[in-house]
């Protein structure tokens, strides 16, 4: 019965017509378009323009023009002792990336892929992430380790891990992971001047992506503020938090869901630590139900800090069990039916959304 | 099995020097000059190969009865290292070393001092005042110290857990080490990094590094950094023959040589890693020329003026040409940490044969007394003051509070951005991290 009475009000809410309110309306009118690509490069070509200090340094980086083209035209700019291009050896040019940090250098090391890091991952913990705090604040290390992360097309199971959760459980770093070309040029302006050491995940696939930006996000002074998530499309019935490639898909999946009357609140969490913890909490207390969308693994993953968070802030605000989308638990396929499968689809977000709002069993079931 | 004592035997001439293979020859002297000895001109002209060779000389017996002060007389003495280096891949730098009454009696003092400190922690491991790991560096003295007088404080070192040491070479305090051990609020590291955590970044030290071999490619880090910012200094990376088999090892090496960084890795060879001996460990115990295309240099790191002697060559050679390898055959009286009593892996008597045969602080004294430099009593009135050094640097350690629960939270970032942190119970203890 009580499930008949809410159908009923939330297909009376149907009957509003609300305005979809998008973050692509609030940018100026005469709004330039540029892929991530463009906007990382620029990042890097302004920062290493403004400090001295801040140098690249990784597999081909410099002559290559980047693996995926992101330091392209750097090495001529900056010359070859700011651009350097390093033997296939993380271990040793990570450890040597963080030893110039601590003398005061400010490195951005780039992973060819982040599966790679974990070759270097003893350096990226032990070795920046704790030293601030072994030393009482004497070392710090201002660094940057950045590089594609989680799954691109075909890659296979060695290639495709996303590292967020990995990364973000551990105290000391910072963990920030781009959706669009504004995000990408302010989060990476803004990891290259934090003086802690920056994991910065950025997804393969976005990289030839467009998007419009503003003159600010164009502004050689442009920064976001770390910690903070964004709010990419507000919403009353149900909260979806996603981060990188996923933001895209849950606006998708926001853009169906508000066929059926559900009008989802889409978090573009940029950082995943520090979490911004009261932006979801707030979105949760005013929607009442989440779903949390991630690439990587679903064990110990993103989704379930978030999950745990919102239980712990904001248990009477729930009206629903907390949905979990992530990647399949398993090693990647190749095949691409396969891989279709253990990647989340727009239509597994607009699912689980459903789901949150007790809209998925049909109506004549309910009884 | 060789032991140790006698591999290092058949490999080395004896250490011993009668008085007449010194010589004693003095420029910018204040003294008169006086007739020469024409016996002692012979001797001198042997080894008068520096281009400072004065041509004021002083007859041995006047020399040996002048009674001057102890601590300040920098007149220069010229002596010999125990054994000539070993070079691959590079001229070897010559035996012959300067050195001054002055110096010999810092290095004693400054060695008696860690030797005393390092003793001292056992104690208080013992006692579980000091908790974790404890990694003493007695019988490696000669090593800190050595390089520490061939370096200036623009010149950056590394090193792995056995740091105490190397720590107060680069001018650390009694205070500041016990402190540490004793997880007190005077700690170098406020208390929060423990034994294997020095850091004195004011001094160019960074530490202080758990992970076996990290401290490899930290340091020539340091070196690209300094390299940078035209610094025309040098970083040395201190590591173990144990971390000498670490692929990062050579992974930074290779680089440092492709970028021509001035990176100097010292391998500290005390000849095991932990419990197994390095001949169990290593295909090729040679470590100064597993470089390679890399110069090394293999040197007596129990003979202070020797560690010096390379420190110095080293430090000149890698600002010009890039990494150098520093091989110093050095021993540990200890056990891998106070967790190993150390006799499980090698016999009493290689212990105390190395203590008899090399140890380094009794070659300073050796030398000191035998050029009549201090007298036996004054040797011993500073071993009795370093003593009391320790001891109060101890008693005021142990009445130094612990860190206020705050410390906690503090110093995980550099800029926390007003972010939270939680304790065990995150609904119990929270801080916003400034």
């Amino acid at each position: 019965m009580l499930a008949i009475a809410r159908q009923r009000i939330l297909g009376q809410s149907f009957q509003k017509i609300r305005p979809a309110v998008s973050v692509l309306r609030s940018y100026s009118s005469a709004a330039k378009q540029i892929t991530v690509r463009e906007a990382l490069n620029s990042a890097l070509d302004e920062e290493m323009s403004a400090d001295p200090k801040v140098f690249l340094m990784g597999e081909e980086v410099g002559e290559y023009q980047g693996a995926y083209k992101i330091t392209k035209g750097l090495l001529e700019k900056y010359g070859p002792e700011r651009v350097l291009d390093t033997p296939i050896t993380e271990a040793g040019f990570t450890g040597i990336g963080v030893g110039a940090a601590y003398y005061g250098l400010k490195p951005v090391v780039e992973f060819m892929t982040f599966n790679f890091s974990m070759q270097a991952i003893d350096h990226i913990i032990n070795s920046a992430a704790k030293s601030n705090y072994m030393s009482a604040g004497q070392i710090s290390v201002p660094i940057v380790f950045r590089g594609p992360n989680g799954a691109a097309a075909g890659v296979g199971a060695q290639h495709s891990q996303c590292y967020a959760s990995w990364y973000a459980s551990c105290p000391g770093l910072k963990v920030l992971s781009p959706y669009n070309s504004e995000d990408a040029r302010g989060l990476l302006k803004a990891a290259i001047r934090d003086p802690d050491p920056v994991v910065f995940l950025e997804n393969e696939l976005l990289y030839g992506e467009s998007f419009p930006v503003s003159d600010e996000v164009l502004d050689s002074s442009f920064c976001i503020p770390i910690g903070k998530a964004k709010i990419e499309r507000e919403g009353k019935d149900v909260t979806i938090t996603a981060f990188s490639k996923m933001v895209g898909y849950a606006l998708k999946a926001a853009e169906i869901l508000e066929k059926d009357g559900i009008y989802a609140e889409v978090i573009n969490l940029r950082s995943i630590r520090p979490l911004d913890r009261s932006t979801i909490n707030a979105s949760v207390r005013k929607t009442n139900r989440l779903v949390t969308v991630e690439e990587g693994f679903p064990q110990h993953g993103v989704g379930a800090e978030i999950c745990a968070s919102v239980v712990e802030e904001s248990f009477a605000y729930l009206d629903a069990p907390v949905e979990r989308i992530a990647g399949a638990d398993v090693p990647m396929p190749y095949a691409a039916n396969l891989e279709r499968m253990a990647v989340p689809q727009i239509e597994d977000i607009v699912r689980a959304a459903r789901r949150a709002c007790y809209r998925s069993v049909p109506l004549a079931a309910a009884a | 099995m060789p032991t140790l004592l006698s591999a290092w035997f058949n490999s080395h001439q004896p250490n011993l020097h009668p008085p007449s293979f010194y010589s004693l020859s003095l420029f910018r002297s204040s003294h008169p000059p006086p007739s020469p000895n024409p016996t002692l001109a012979m001797a001198l002209s042997r080894f008068a190969s520096s281009s400072r060779s004065g041509s004021l000389l002083k007859p041995l017996s006047s020399a040996i009865s002048l009674r001057r002060p102890i601590s300040t007389d920098t007149t220069p003495i010229t002596l010999e290292t125990s054994v000539p280096f070993t070079a691959h891949q590079c001229e070897a730098p010559s035996r012959t070393v300067q050195t001054s009454a002055n110096e010999l009696l810092t290095f004693f003092r400054d060695m008696a001092l860690m030797r005393r400190m390092e003793i001292a922690a056992d104690s208080l491991y013992k006692a579980k005042l000091i908790r974790g790991f404890c990694h003493l560096y007695d019988g490696q003295e000669a090593v800190a110290v050595g390089m520490e007088a061939a370096l200036t404080k623009k010149d950056c070192i590394i090193t792995a857990y056995r740091d105490h040491c190397t720590f107060m070479a680069r001018g650390g305090t009694l205070l500041e080490v016990f402190a540490e051990l004793m997880g007190r609020q005077a700690g170098c590291s406020r208390g929060k990094g423990g034994s294997m955590h020095f850091y004195k970044k004011d001094s160019n030290f960074y530490g202080g590094h758990g992970i076996v071999g990290a401290q490899v490619p930290l340091g020539c880090g340091l070196a690209f950094a300094q390299k940078y910012s035209k610094d025309e200094a040098v970083t040395f990376a201190l590591y173990g023959d144990g971390a000498a088999n670490q692929g990062q090892l050579f992974e930074a090496l290779n680089i440092s040589a492709l970028w021509d960084l001035p990176a100097i890795l010292v391998c500290e060879n005390n000849h095991y890693g932990m419990g197994t001996a390095e001949w169990r460990a290593a295909k090729s115990p040679a470590y100064y020329k597993r470089g390679d295309y890399a110069p090394g240099l293999k040197v007596d790191g129990m003979d202070v003026l020797a560690v010096k002697q390379a420190c110095t060559f080293a430090k000149e050679h890698a600002l010009k040409n890039g990494p150098i390898i520093l091989e110093m055959d050095t021993y540990r009286y200890h056990g891998h940490s106070m967790s190993d009593p150390g006799s499980t892996y090698r016999t009493r008597d290689e212990i105390t044969g190395v203590r008899q045969e090399r140890d380094p602080i009794e070659r300073i004294r050796k030398l000191i007394l035998s050029h009549d430099l201090a007298t036996e009593k004054e040797l011993k009135d500073i071993e009795k003051e370093v003593r009391k050094e320790v001891d109060d640097a101890i008693a005021q350690a142990k009445e130094n509070p612990v860190p206020e629960s705050s410390e906690l939270f503090t110093n995980v970032y550099a800029k926390g951005l007003g972010v939270e942190s939680f304790g065990a119970d995150r609904k119990e203890v929270r801080a916003t991290l400034p």
